[in-house]
């Protein structure tokens, strides 16, 4: 079998494909019981008989998560159930204390949506939603001995505190006519499904901690033939790739799967219908659970908990809190800060899009916002590998810093000097600027003490400079600066030693 | 659309009676060890309660919606409030095994979810 390229595969095949995006809630407690959903906490901290499982204790929803849940159905365009259920999903795994999850089933509160998503060259492509429905998270299985996977472990450690936390899971129809666009067009749909819910404010969209998960689902089928309706053609049999964890991961991945697939193909292999686990150290994937155990959850209504009936006043109240789209956002703050194409891109991808718009609603210019946060501040970031949010400097901040080199206090030398110091914990910019002492001497006095000092030390410059060779005077510049540690103003420096030679600049 | 719950046991077999291999993937399932007499006991008893339930089909028509509780009630809410955790010493009492502030389990073979 040989190994194809993406492209190759795009250029013999039909991908179709499926996502699944889970969303992490950021409700104050957890699904079904009051146990505070918080990331991080000592291990089973944040458990109680609910969310232990334990026996008679009672699951009660929580009205924020439903509400969340909602307001991510109305704005992924879905219909809200008028009444909706949840069900038992039965299955034996130790991150599950119950031997069953609370889910939905039949009865998912939105269902029937579409999302408009645009991809880098402006082209909107539209993703059916097939159902977004709420259910719980399981616990954090930790495997002890072996290489820390599943397989050679000697037994398995479980931390159930983040077991019950809100879940939404989206569910898309198949995606259908993407082409060799699909993997750019699965990452642009996750990347909206995070500025979404980042935009309701429902969830932090951290996909590198884990609240934004997708998996994967594509098939490949035979192209059809001139004249022939693509659509016709049935779906191949397709892989269920789990955890991608990250926009680059999901591009890398449906690279990988079409590769594979068509590899199998080509070589008259079967494609075996399997979920398969995502490697980000090699790029590849490998089989899960294998055939013989094919799902069957044997979903049953959950007795313990009623249905959830909106009315159809909350519903419409709620769709007059959602936000702007991510997409409709960005076209209009391009517009607003007059960003090129490029400083656009570059912002959304830093994900700087809010910390730009602080900075600019705290009193600075767009351009210097993005500057500060594009240079110095995404340097840094990386740097210190964090995001830019987690470092110890505010747009507030960043606005200040701009206002005191506008106003002439601080020359763009020293404002480095003074984000230097707000880094390491000193203050404010202005506090940094006093504590450090950083601002530009324009005090006349003392730059000309500075120059006739300067002047005394080196002699022959003043008969240069008076000889006519007026560049000399850069020497004594240099000497100035050096004296007054950058805080001077070289201009104004300069203009002093010409007067003290007696030359016109 | 109302649809029932079509990978409920119950639903799936209307109108079939359970064969043994179903009992026995049943039990697999369920993780429960069984020997072939309890297949055929069980069986037994699982198709009696498949029969009683087709009856129960057999009056329900097309106008009757299905309803998942007896009592007609709705939205019984929470709101978000923090309420006190187990310790972690009370979360774990229970526990066979612990390690780590952590519930031990044994070995996953083959097994993820």
């Amino acid at each position: 079998m040989t190994a194809l390229t993406y492209e190759q595969a795009m250029e013999q095949f039909d991908p179709v494909f499926g996502i699944e995006v889970h969303v992490e809630l950021n409700t104050a407690t957890k699904m079904f019981c009051g146990c505070a959903n918080e990331f991080g906490a000592e291990p089973n901290t944040q458990v109680c008989p609910v969310c232990l499982g334990l026996p008679g204790s009672m699951p009660v929803t929580n009205e924020k998560a439903v509400e969340s849940a909602i307001r991510l159905g109305l704005s992924l365009g879905c219909q809200i159930r008028e009444s909706s259920r949840f069900a038992r999903k039965n299955y034996f795994y130790p991150d599950l204390a119950k031997d069953y999850q609370i889910s939905q089933y039949d009865e998912p509160t939105c269902f029937e949506g579409s999302l408009d998503v645009v991809l880098d060259d402006g082209t909107v492509v539209t993703i059916g939603i097939e159902r977004a429905h709420i259910e719980e998270d399981a616990g954090k299985n930790t495997h002890v001995g072996g290489t820390g996977g599943i397989q050679g472990a000697s037994h398995s450690l479980v931390d159930y505190n983040r077991g019950g936390v809100p879940l939404v899971e989206i569910v898309t129809k198949p995606i259908t006519g993407a082409g060799a666009r699909t993997a750019e067009v699965a990452r642009a749909y996750v990347a909206t499904i995070r500025d979404i819910v980042k935009a309701l404010g429902i969830s932090d969209g951290r996909m590198e901690q884990g609240s934004v998960r997708a998996d994967v689902n594509l098939s490949l089928r035979v192209k059809a033939g001139p004249g022939e309706d693509q659509n016709s053609v049935p779906f191949g049999k397709r892989s269920e790739t789990k955890n991608v964890n990250s926009l680059r991961a999901i591009e890398r991945s449906i690279h990988h799967e079409a590769s594979r697939q068509a590899g199998l193909l080509l070589a008259g292999e079967p494609v075996v219908q399997e979920t398969r686990h995502w490697h980000e150290d090699t790029g590849s994937t490998t089989p899960g659970r294998s055939k013989e155990e094919a799902e069957d959850y044997r979903y049953f209504p959950e007795p313990d908990l009623l249905p959830v009936e909106p009315s159809r006043e909350w519903v419409e109240e709620l769709r007059g809190t959602l936000p702007e789209h991510p997409a409709k956002m960005r076209a209009r703050l391009k517009e607003d800060w007059g960003f090129s194409d490029l400083e656009m891109r570059d912002a959304v991808n830093a994900d700087a899009l809010d910390l730009i718009a602080s900075t600019v609603a705290a009193g600075a210019t767009p351009q210097a916002a993005r500057k500060w946060w594009m240079g110095e501040l995404a340097r840094t970031a990386n740097d210190r590998d964090v995001a830019m949010r987690d470092l110890p400097v505010t747009p507030e901040h960043v606005a200040e810093l701009q206002g005191l080199v506008d106003e002439g206090r601080i020359n763009d030398k020293l404002a480095r000097q003074v984000l230097e110091g707000v880094l390491a914990g000193e203050g404010s910019p202005a506090e940094v600027v006093a504590a450090r002492g950083l601002e530009v001497v324009s005090d006349d006095s003392a730059l000309e003490k500075a120059v006739d000092e300067a002047l005394a030390a080196q002699p022959d410059v003043l008969e240069k400079i008076q000889s006519g060779k007026v560049q000399a005077a850069g020497a004594i510049v240099g000497a100035v600066m050096k004296a007054t540690r950058g805080q001077a103003d070289a201009g104004r420096v300069r203009e002093i030693i010409l007067q003290r030679a007696g030359v016109e600049g | 659309m109302v649809r029932g719950f079509d990978a409920c046991v119950a639903t799936r077999l209307w109108g079939m009676s359970l064969e043994r291999a179903d009992v026995a993937r049943l039990a697999a399932l369920a993780r429960i060890d069984m020997t072939d007499e309890d297949l055929d006991r069980l069986g037994g008893q699982l198709n009696a309660i498949v029969d009683s339930v087709a009856k129960v089909a057999e009056v329900a028509g097309e106008d009757v919606p299905a309803t998942s509780h007896p009592i007609p009630m709705a939205n019984v809410h929470r709101p978000d409030v923090v309420r006190p955790s187990l310790s972690q010493e009370a979360a774990l009492s229970g526990a066979p095994e612990a390690e780590d502030g952590r519930f031990r389990v044994p070995q996953i073979l083959g097994e993820e979810a």
